[in-house]
């Protein structure tokens, strides 16, 4: 252990913009997840997955000699058709049904997924190098790679862009029509099947730009996406469905809680720390709701 | 009843014998007898309690290490063992392997069922599928914990103190089929027991309406916690026989294996039918036969059939085997249908 955050405030300023940075991303990818659980009522557990893939497609783009940078825009397009077409094979059949059948479902997706790319991608760690730069900070005692920063200010954008487009446009409005109630949608004209596959392709779109991002920012490889799938679901639980500033807080709030945990327990600890934390978050809500005779549904 | 006890029987006797005469298969079989285990044992909660875990693996994994840390610690330096890799600088003499092996899978019961009983107030207070990301989190926090834990070997693994040499090669795989056929028989015989009685209807009354089964005053949380306690017993069980057949444990590979093991359990039993006795020996055997068959054609492409697979039998077969019987033959499960019953029924529709 190494108590080097409280001997040296540096330490504790770059972990939290660290942290920040990172919590952006973390809420962009749990946005996606929080969508699709409330309009579709499904846990995707293969969304990490998803995100990874979205990263692969920026990583390609780098290794053929085109800046990473514009994954931001193609990769979204691409896992857009790939979310429909998980829609259309799988998912449609799970919507209806028992929570956990989606969680099984999409688990065997998760599995199906890590392994393609393991054979498309190979099993390294790789990144794709953006050329940014880094900003320094207070006399160059913090280092703010540029990349970062970009990362931030795209994955806000996105999400703005996505808040706007679900209050004004039409498909926007059926979505959350569905997610209201999809009988009446039905009734009243709504096709909720399109909706719901409109619904995960934007999912699937989000976790596009994500993954590219997290492709320029951190490093990707093809078994990494539990993590993300947890970290999305932890961020929901704590916020709540269609609590957006709520979302943004928590994943804020996990970012620098994981920025910490590797600085205090080590690296090796990260992902057990994350995964930890989120037996805790929901052990706590189950004992405060457990005194109004109330349970987590 | 006559054929119930040729049928056991039959099986009994087939276990006994079967490694000699597929001497070729002894570690399949062992391997088997271990997937029947955990799959029974995750059917208690799955299937009888309706609380789809994922985190039976952390009593398996544990177990595992338990088994295996006990084994070695009894005799040796734990720290010195992990350090030199499993290189021959100690060796288990028979009386201390087998000493070493009876006191660690008894600490290797015990020990999860113990943590069973501590988190499961906590744990089993959550309901649906909060409880089963919690419990597919609290396995995954086992595995990377676990992995970096330097005395247990970290990130290189832990090698299994080797089996002495008494009898000759055919000695070992002897050993741990008995070892783990006797797992079975132990789990088959105490689930069968606790399903005959009123402990199995609780445990349904909690699945199918726990605020009801609650307000019958049936005390809900003492049930689903000696469920979980009874799981958690044959899992670690389970897991001790498997680290010493497998001979390495490493942290995320092995033991805490969500990817593999943790999936296997709960495909199995959903394969052979949740909420049976059966279902679970049945999906288990089912399963293993094809997972062997297919995974050498698929060299390489095992995980991805295995994806196909669980997407499959979730979507298409969620009765499983059991279940299909049961819908096709309802008499041979003592099923009566009321002939005018069934027509009002369909007319309703």
């Amino acid at each position: 252990m190494d108590f080097m955050v409280f001997q040296y405030p540096m330490i504790t300023v770059q972990a939290c913009l660290d942290g920040l940075l990172l919590g952006i991303l973390f809420a962009l990818i749990a946005y996606g997840m929080a969508l699709q659980w409330g309009v579709m009522n499904i846990i995707n557990i293969a969304q990490g997955d998803l995100v990874i893939l979205g990263g692969y497609i920026a990583y390609f783009m780098y290794l053929y000699g085109i800046h990473p940078a514009w994954g931001v825009i193609v990769s979204p397009i691409i896992m857009y058709f790939i979310g429909v077409g998980i829609y259309k094979l799988v998912i449609n059949k799970v919507v209806d049904r028992d929570l956990f059948i989606s969680i099984l479902a999409t688990f065997g997706i998760s599995i199906l997924f890590m392994q393609l790319m393991n054979f498309a991608f190979g099993a390294d760690v790789v990144l794709a190098n953006s050329g940014y730069g880094t900003t320094m900070l207070f006399d160059n005692n913090v280092t703010l790679p540029n990349s970062k920063i970009f990362s931030a200010v795209i994955s806000i954008v996105f999400a703005i862009c996505l808040v706007i487009y679900m209050k004004k446009s039409k498909l926007g409005r059926a979505i959350r029509a569905t997610a209201q109630n999809a009988r009446a949608a039905k009734i009243l004209g709504v096709d909720t099947e399109k909706v719901y596959a409109a619904t995960f392709g934007i999912n699937a779109a989000l976790c596009g730009v994500a993954g590219a991002l997290i492709s320029i920012t951190f490093t990707i490889h093809p078994y990494m996406g539990l993590p993300y799938t947890i970290r999305s679901f932890m961020i929901v639980i704590v916020a709540g469905l269609g609590n957006l500033p709520g979302v943004a807080m928590s994943g804020m709030g996990l970012g620098v809680f994981e920025e910490f945990a590797d600085y205090i327990l080590g690296t090796e600890f990260r992902i057990g720390a994350v995964f930890l934390l989120l037996v805790l978050i929901l052990v706590y809500r189950r004992f405060k709701l457990s005194r109004k005779r109330e349970y987590l549904k | 009843m006559s054929k119930n006890i040729l049928l056991y029987s039959a099986i009994l006797i087939f276990g006994l014998v079967a490694p000699f005469v597929f001497p070729a298969f002894k570690v399949q079989l062992s391997i088997l007898c271990v997937l029947i285990v955990l799959a029974t044992t995750w059917n208690i909660q799955g299937g009888e309690m309706g609380y789809n875990t994922f985190g039976n693996i952390l009593f398996y994994g544990l177990g595992m290490y338990l088994c295996a840390s006990v084994q070695v610690g009894m005799f040796f330096p734990l720290a010195e063992w992990t350090e030199s890799g499993g290189e021959k600088t100690f060796v288990h003499t028979p009386a201390q392997f087998f000493q070493g092996m009876a006191v660690g899978l008894v600490v290797a019961a015990v020990v999860p069922t113990i943590v069973a009983g501590l988190i499961g107030y906590a744990i089993l207070g959550l309901r649906g599928h909060y409880f089963a990301i919690c419990t597919l989190g609290l396995g995954v926090a086992a595995g990377e914990i676990s992995g970096g834990i330097e005395i247990i070997g970290a990130g290189q693994g832990f090698t299994t103190p080797p089996f002495p040499e008494v009898g000759g090669l055919e000695a070992r795989g002897e050993f741990f089929y008995f070892l783990s056929f006797g797992a079975l028989i132990l789990t088959f015989v105490a689930v069968r027991a606790i399903y005959s009685t009123r402990f199995r209807l609780i445990l349904n009354a909690i699945r199918d309406n726990e605020d009801k089964a609650e307000a019958m005053g049936i005390e809900t949380m003492k049930y689903k916690i000696i469920g979980w306690m009874v799981s958690a017993f044959f899992c670690g069980l389970a897991g001790g026989i498997m680290g010493g057949l497998v001979g390495y444990i490493d942290s995320t590979d092995v033991a805490f294996d969500g990817r593999e093991m943790g999936v296997f359990m709960v495909l199995m039993a959903i394969l052979g039918g949740k909420g049976t006795l059966w279902g679970p020996v049945i999906g288990a055997t089912v399963f293993h036969i094809f997972k062997e068959g297919f995974w050498t054609f698929f060299l390489g492409w095992q995980y991805v059939a295995l994806g196909v697979l669980i997407v499959v039998i979730v979507i298409y077969f969620p009765e499983g085997i059991m279940g299909w019987l049961r819908e096709k033959y309802p008499e041979k499960f003592g099923e009566v249908i009321d002939e005018k019953d069934r027509k009002a029924q369909v007319e309703l529709k």
